[in-house]
C-alpha cells in the first residue's frame, strides 16, 4: 500500500485518428510482451518448484522402491512364479519394475522427468496422488483439491472480503476524524497486529476452548455430523468463531491503521480542500476526491486478497485443524505426495499471474492518468 | 551523523519508543547472559538430554511461583542425596564382613496437596552379594510403614506410587495419598510436618558401598515449570531468546541491506541488468514463500541457519525492491550525483557511497518493523514441526506443548511461557518500528 509513483502525463496526440491506431497497436504490443514474460516467468517458478518437490529426484526414487517392493510382493506370492529359481523370480522381477517405471516415465533423466512433470503440471493435468485421498477415497489431485477448496473458501473467503470491506470503510471514516478517540485507539492497537493469526489462535484456543470450554478446539464440524442443514450451519458457524476472530485480531487494526493514512495523505491534496471549500458534502468528499484517486491501490489489496485465499494460511490451518488447501499443502509435503504439491503451486501461480496481467488494465480503465504501455505507473 | 543522533532524540520523545527501546536493550543483555551462563553446547546437550539428566525433575510440572496465587498450596519438587549431604548418612561394620548403612532423609512437608511422585535411587558397588536395603516412612503423627524391603542392583530406583505390593497392604489405590494422607481428615488432605525416611541397608562385602537419592517430584519446580520429558523449560526460555534475536535481525538486516544494494545497482546500470533484476523479481512473487520454506524445511533439513539462507534468499527478490527502485530513480537525476560522475567517481563508489546512503531513512523502520514477522516465522515453522532439531527455541516448546495436549490438560504455563516471551519480543520491534517510521517519513508525521 505504497504510495502511487509518479505518473508521467502524456500530451494528448495532435490527430485523433492517429492516437487511436497508436493506442490499440500499443495496447496490443504490450499486451504480447507482457504475456509472454509473465509464461516465462511462471515456466521458470514452476521449474524451480518441482525441483524442490522432486527434491532433485530424491521423490522419483522412493517412487521406484515402492513400485519394486509392489511387484517383488507381486511375484514372490504369485503361483504362477513358484517353480522358478530365486535367480529367474529376481529377473521376472527386474523386467516387471522396469516395465512399470517406464510406463510412469521413471527411467527417463532427471531434466526429461522435470520438463514431462512441468508440462502436465502446466496443463492442469494434475494426474493421481502418490499418497493423500479424498474423503471419497479417489487419489485424483483435481479431487483432492476440489474437495479442500471450500472450506478454504469458506474461512478466509468469508473473512478475509469481510475484513477487507470493513477495515476500507472504518479507515476513511476514521480518516475524517483524525484524532478521535477511534483514530488514537487505532493507532495505539496497530503494533499488536503485527502478530500472526495463527498465534492469536493458540492464545483464544487457550480461552475459549481450553479454559472456558465455550468453543470447540478446531475442526470444522461437530462429530458426529449434525443431519439437519440448520444443526450443521450452526455447528460450522461456532467452529468458525475463534479462527475469524484470530484473523481479525491479526491484521484489522494494522490495516486500517496503513489505509487510514493512505487516505490522509490523499485528503491534505488541494483539491480535496477546494472541494471543502467549495461545500460539498463529506460523502461526496469521500467519494469522489479521496477513494477515487486511490481506487488503483485499493483494487490491488483486493485482488492480492482474493489469491491470497487459495493457499490460505497452513499454519492457521494446521493450529485450528481446519480442512482446508492450506492444510492439505502441508499434509502433501509431510507424505511426499509431489503432485499435490505441483497442483497447488501451479494453480497460485496462475492465479497470481493472471491477476497481475489484468490489473493492468483495470487501473488503465478506472485511472484516466494511466495508460497501458507508458512504462510508468503500473505496479506488479 | 548528526542526523542520526538529532533523530535519536527525536524517538526519546515517544514513550512506547523508550519502552520498546528498554526491553530490546534488556532482551539483548540477558541474551548475552544465557551465552555465558549457559553454553550453547550444554544447553543443546541437555535440552536433548536423557532422563539421567532429568530424574530429578518432575513431569510437566507448572513454575513454583504460581504458589502465590494459589489457595491450595502445591508441593514444590525437591532432592535430598547423601552424596552431597542433604541426607544424613551413618556407617558400621557389621558382623558379616561388610557394614550396615543407614541414610535418614528429613523433609518438612507444608503443603495443602499430594506430590506426583516420590523415588528413592540406590546407587551401590558390590561384587557378588547384592545389599539389602528396607526403608521405612515415619509420618509427623509418629505412625510408621514399612515400605519395602529388597535386595539392591547396582544402580536401583524404588517408586512409590508403583509398588502394587504396598498399595494391597496399605489397601490404598494409590499409596502416596496414604503415607501422606491425614487419617483423621475425611477427604483426602495431607498431613502437615516433618517426615522421615530411613533406609537402612546391609552390605555384605568390605568395600562394597551404597549412596541414595531421595526425589520428590512435585506439583511445581523452578521459575519455568517443566515440560513431558522432565526437561528444565527454562534453558528453552533463555536460549529461545539469542535464538529469536538473532533469527529476527539477521533476516531483517540481510534481506534490506542485500535488497537495497540491488535495487541500487539496478536502477543505476539500467539496460538489461535492470530488466534481469525485475523478472527475477516477478519469478519470486510467483513462487509461494510460506509453503516454500515448508517443502525445504521437511524436504533437505530442518537446520536454522538453512531456513534463515532461505528466508533471505526468498525475500532478497521481493516487493521491496520496486519501492526502492522508484525512489533510486529520482535521486539518480540528482544534481549531486551527476558532480559526482563528473569527477571521475567510480560506479561502486556512487551507488556505495551517494545512491544508497540517501534511503537509509528509509529503511530504518522498514528494517525494524521486519523483525517481529521473522521471529514469527521461525515460531510458526517450529509449530508445524519445522523447528530446528538440536536448538531449544519458543517455537519448538509451543509446538511441544501443543502435540502433547497442554492446552487439553490445562497446562497453561507450558504454552503461556514461550508465547508471551515471543509476543512481547514482537511487540517491541513493532512498537520501536512504527515510531521510527513517524521520525523518518515526515510525510507521516503529526498524521
Amino acid at each position: 500500500m505504497d504510495a502511487v509513483e509518479q505518473i508521467p502525463v502524456k500530451e494528448p496526440n495532435p490527430t485523433s485518428k492517429r492516437k487511436t491506431d497508436n493506442s490499440l497497436s500499443r495496447i496490443l504490443k504490450f499486451s504480447a510482451v507482457r504475456m509472454v514474460s509473465l509464461i516465462v516467468s511462471v515456466v521458470i517458478a514452476i521449474f524451480l518448484t518441482i525441483l524442490i518437490a522432486n527434491m532433485g529426484g530424491y521423490v522419483d526414487r522412493i517412487r521406484l522402491g515402492e513400485i519394486r517392493e509392489g511387484v517383488m510382493q507381486f511375484v514372490n506370492n504369485n503361483q504362477a512364479y513358484r517353480t522358478l529359481s530365486n535367480d529367474e523370480r529376481i529377473a521376472k522381477a527386474d523386467e516387471l519394475v522396469a516395465t512399470k517405471a517406464h510406463a510412469q516415465g521413471l527411467d527417463r533423466p532427471l531434466l526429461v522427468r522435470t520438463i514431462a512433470y512441468m508440462k502436465s503440471a502446466m496443463t492442469l493435468d494434475f494426474g493421481q496422488a502418490l499418497q493423500m485421498t479424498s474423503n471419497s477415497g479417489s487419489k485424483q489431485v483435481r479431487l483432492i483439491v476440489l474437495e479442500r477448496l471450500p472450506p478454504t473458501l469458506l474461512l478466509w473467503g468469508t473473512s478475509g472480503f469481510l475484513l477487507f470491506f470493513v477495515e476500507l470503510f472504518v479507515a476513511l471514516s476514521i480518516s475524517r476524524k483524525y484524532g478521535s478517540f477511534l483514530d488514537k485507539l487505532v493507532v495505539a492497537m496497530a503494533p499488536f497486529s503485527t502478530t500472526p493469526a495463527w498465534f492469536f489462535g493458540i492464545f483464544l484456543i487457550l480461552i475459549f476452548a481450553s479454559f472456558f470450554h465455550l468453543l470447540p478446539f478446531g475442526g470444522m464440524v461437530d462429530a458426529p455430523v449434525p443431519e439437519t442443514f440448520l444443526g450443521y450451519t450452526l455447528s460450522l458457524l461456532k467452529h468458525m468463531i475463534l479462527p475469524v476472530m484470530a484473523l481479525t485480531l491479526s491484521s484489522t487494526f494494522l490495516r486500517i491503521y496503513q489505509w487510514r493514512t493512505f487516505f490522509l495523505i490523499y485528503s491534505s491534496e488541494d483539491y480535496v480542500d477546494m472541494a471543502k471549500a467549495k461545500g460539498l458534502t463529506s460523502r461526496d468528499i469521500e467519494r469522489r476526491y479521496i477513494m477515487r484517486p486511490t481506487l488503483p491501490n485499493i483494487i490491488t489489496a483486493f485482488a492480492l486478497t482474493l489469491i491470497g485465499l487459495w493457499i490460505g494460511g497452513p499454519i492457521l490451518e494446521t493450529v485450528f485443524n481446519w480442512p482446508g488447501l492450506g492444510r492439505a499443502f502441508y499434509q502433501a509435503v509431510q507424505f511426499y505426495d509431489t503432485p499435490v504439491i505441483l497442483a497447488e503451486t501451479v494453480i497460485y501461480a496462475y492465479l497470481l499471474v493472471i491477476t497481475v496481467f489484468l490489473l493492468e488494465y483495470i487501473y488503465a480503465l478506472v485511472d484516466p492518468r494511466v495508460k497501458i504501455g507508458d512504462g510508468g505507473g503500473i505496479k506488479t | 551523523m548528526k542526523q542520526l543522533k538529532n533523530s535519536f532524540r527525536e524517538l526519546l520523545r515517544y514513550p512506547s519508543a523508550v519502552v520498546s527501546m528498554v526491553i530490546i536493550l534488556l532482551m539483548v543483555g540477558f541474551s548475552i547472559y544465557t551465552m555465558i551462563a549457559l553454553p550453547y553446547k550444554e544447553a543443546v546437550r541437555l535440552w536433548r538430554g536423557s532422563e539421567d539428566d532429568w530424574y530429578r525433575y518432575p513431569k510437566q510440572a507448572a513454575p513454583a511461583w504460581l504458589n502465590y496465587f494459589y489457595a491450595k498450596k502445591q508441593p514444590l519438587s525437591f532432592y535430598l542425596s547423601s552424596q552431597e549431604g542433604t541426607a544424613a548418612k551413618t556407617i558400621e561394620t557389621n558382623t558379616l564382613g561388610g557394614s550396615n548403612v543407614t541414610i535418614t532423609n528429613t523433609f518438612d512437608y507444608q503443603y495443602d496437596d499430594f506430590p506426583q511422585e516420590v523415588v528413592l535411587y540406590f546407587y551401590s558397588k558390590y561384587t557378588e552379594k547384592k545389599p539389602m536395603a528396607s526403608i521405612l516412612w515415619t509420618k509427623p503423627d509418629g505412625s510408621e510403614v514399612n515400605l519395602a524391603s529388597y535386595s539392591l542392583k547396582s544402580t536401583d530406583a524404588y517408586r512409590i506410587s508403583q509398588d502394587e505390593r504396598l498399595a494391597r497392604i496399605l489397601k490404598v489405590e494409590e499409596p502416596i495419598y496414604s503415607l501422606f494422607g491425614d487419617p483423621n481428615a475425611t477427604t483426602p488432605t495431607p498431613l502437615k510436618g516433618t517426615y522421615t525416611v530411613v533406609t537402612s541397608i546391609i552390605l555384605f562385602e568390605t568395600d562394597s558401598t551404597v549412596e541414595s537419592d531421595f526425589v520428590l517430584h512435585g506439583n511445581l519446580y523452578g521459575l519455568a515449570g517443566t515440560d513431558f520429558m522432565r526437561r528444565d523449560l527454562m534453558i528453552a526460555l533463555m536460549w529461545g531468546m539469542p535464538i529469536a534475536l538473532a533469527f529476527g535481525l539477521l533476516a531483517a538486516v540481510g534481506t534490506t541491506f542485500t535488497t537495497l544494494v540491488i535495487a541500487a545497482i539496478g536502477t543505476w546500470y539500467g539496460g538489461w541488468v535492470d530488466e534481469l533484476i525485475q523478472r527475477i523479481t516477478e519469478i519470486n512473487s510467483v513462487l509461494p514463500f510460506l509453503p516454500i520454506l515448508i517443502m525445504i524445511g521437511t524436504f533437505y533439513s530442518r537446520s536454522i541457519w538453512l531456513i534463515l539462507g532461505a528466508t533471505i534468499a526468498l525475500s532478497i527478490f521481493g516487493l521491496g525492491i520496486k519501492n526502492y527502485r522508484a525512489v533510486f530513480l529520482q535521486i539518480k537525476e540528482m544534481p549531486y550525483i551527476e558532480a559526482a560522475r563528473s569527477y571521475g567517481a567510480s560506479d561502486g563508489r556512487i551507488i556505495v557511497r551517494y545512491l544508497t546512503p540517501r534511503v537509509i531513512p528509509m529503511l530504518i523502520p522498514q528494517l525494524v518493523t521486519l523483525v517481529p514477522g521473522y521471529v514469527f516465522l521461525e515460531a510458526a515453522l517450529a509449530v508445524l514441526g519445522l523447528g530446528d532439531p538440536f536448538l531449544p527455541t519458543w517455537g519448538k516448546v509451543i509446538n511441544d506443548a501443543r502435540s502433547n495436549g497442554a492446552l487439553f490438560e490445562g497446562s497453561y504455563y507450558w504454552v503461556l511461557e514461550p508465547a508471551v516471551l515471543l509476543l512481547i519480543t514482537g511487540l517491541a520491534f513493532a512498537l520501536l518500528g512504527f515510531a521510527l517510521d513517524r521520525i523518518f517519513n515526515p510525510r507521516l508525521r503529526g498524521v
